[in-house]
């Protein structure tokens, strides 16, 4: 849900990353925030266990600078990647904007990416959205591992609705502002449209 | 489909902030803030430059959200009031109609039966222009918007200037 204050003249969206737990949805954003300039992002707070494994949720605050004569604000959250926090993923999903998943490359995660999407589906629903329609990125994160399954049969497995498809290497920068990139349009041009 | 955006307009927005700031002074409170159940800060008046009010929207929202699971867990449908007592400050968290959530930090120059009963009252009035502004988004929904948005020519070239390219 998009909150358009007209006398601030500002617009702020919320993009939430999700994917299978250790698949670098905070990495994506400590990655934001570590080169983004100062003047732009706000601060970074991680809700983390004391082994850093998330534990509610990350939050990163980007000014994006302005579209139209509104300053444009995204807050980036992380979900929690086990299973076992459920409860916590579907509280997150309340009110975004757009979701970026994050697959985990490794042809041992494949499983895992399906079951998290399909979990994502469930949540989105839930919180009275669609995967379908909801603006959408999916993002194929750590291609640099020497056991990454082939581009190909991951796109056969977990993509669904020809939406935008990227390449990453989260720990190193590659594909991570793209990501971000692909989901805002798609944010934005839902704006126009609406 | 549940999605209808959150527009504010500066009537609304200037009333919001008369009521919050008449709140922050009648309760003796250090700071009020008003966020959404989305974790966006919505208006705030006292001392904010003091706080990081951006995570304290986030943080807030989170936690109401937390306490709300909760409330599910045990059958009751929400918890309209979360309190918590630190050595100096205080933090009373009310929740304002179906969107808003109030913020009110305090110290000892106050107390929280002061607190209670100030925010009652503001709450009853954020809440009329909460479903003010509710209306107004179902009506714009069912009518196809009166009013010309801003966003209906973003280009292209608008996105790629906000990543600097």
């Amino acid at each position: 849900m998009t909150f358009i204050n007209y006398a601030s003249r500002e617009i702020n969206c919320k993009i939430v990353y999700y994917g299978p737990g250790l698949c670098g949805k905070t990495t994506n954003i400590q990655w934001i925030h570590e080169q983004a300039s100062p003047e732009k992002r706000g601060k970074l707070v991680s809700l983390a266990t004391e082994t850093d494994r998330t534990l509610f949720f990350d939050f990163l605050p980007l000014d994006m600078g302005t579209v139209k004569g509104f300053k444009v604000r995204f807050h980036l959250y992380t979900v929690p990647g086990q299973v076992f926090y459920d409860a916590s993923r579907k509280l997150i999903l309340r009110g975004c904007d757009g979701v970026i998943f994050v697959a985990d490359s490794q042809r041992a995660r494949l499983e895992a990416n399906i079951e998290s999407i399909a979990n994502l589906a469930t949540n989105l629903r839930d919180n009275g959205f669609d995967i379908r329609t909801i603006p959408y990125v999916l993002q194929l994160n750590k291609r640099d591992m020497p056991s990454a399954a082939p581009v190909a049969e991951m796109e056969r497995l977990l993509r669904f609705r020809n939406e935008p498809m990227l390449e990453a290497v989260a720990n190193k920068g590659t594909g991570v502002i793209e990501t971000l990139k692909a989901c805002a349009r798609q944010i934005l041009m839902d704006l126009q449209r609406n | 489909m549940a999605k209808l955006d959150l527009v504010m307009f500066e009537e609304e927005f200037s009333q919001l902030q008369e009521i919050i700031g008449r709140l922050q002074v009648d309760s003796s409170s250090k700071v009020v803030f008003l966020v959404d159940k989305n974790g966006q800060q919505i208006a705030a008046s006292g001392d904010v430059r003091s706080i990081d009010a951006t995570s304290l929207a986030s943080l807030t929202a989170g936690n109401v959200a937390a306490t709300d699971g909760l409330a599910k867990l045990i059958g009751e449908k929400e918890f309209s009031l979360l309190f918590h007592e630190g050595e100096k400050d205080n933090l009373h968290i009310s929740i304002v109609g179906k969107r808003g959530i109030l913020v009110v930090i305090f110290d000892q120059n106050s107390s929280l039966a002061l607190v209670r009963l100030r925010v009652k009252k503001a709450s009853r009035e954020l809440q009329e222009i909460f479903e003010k502004v509710e209306q107004r988004a179902q009506g714009a929904a069912s009518e196809s918007s009166k009013f010309e948005s801003p966003f209906s020519e973003i280009t292209d070239e608008d996105i790629d200037k906000l990543f600097g390219d």
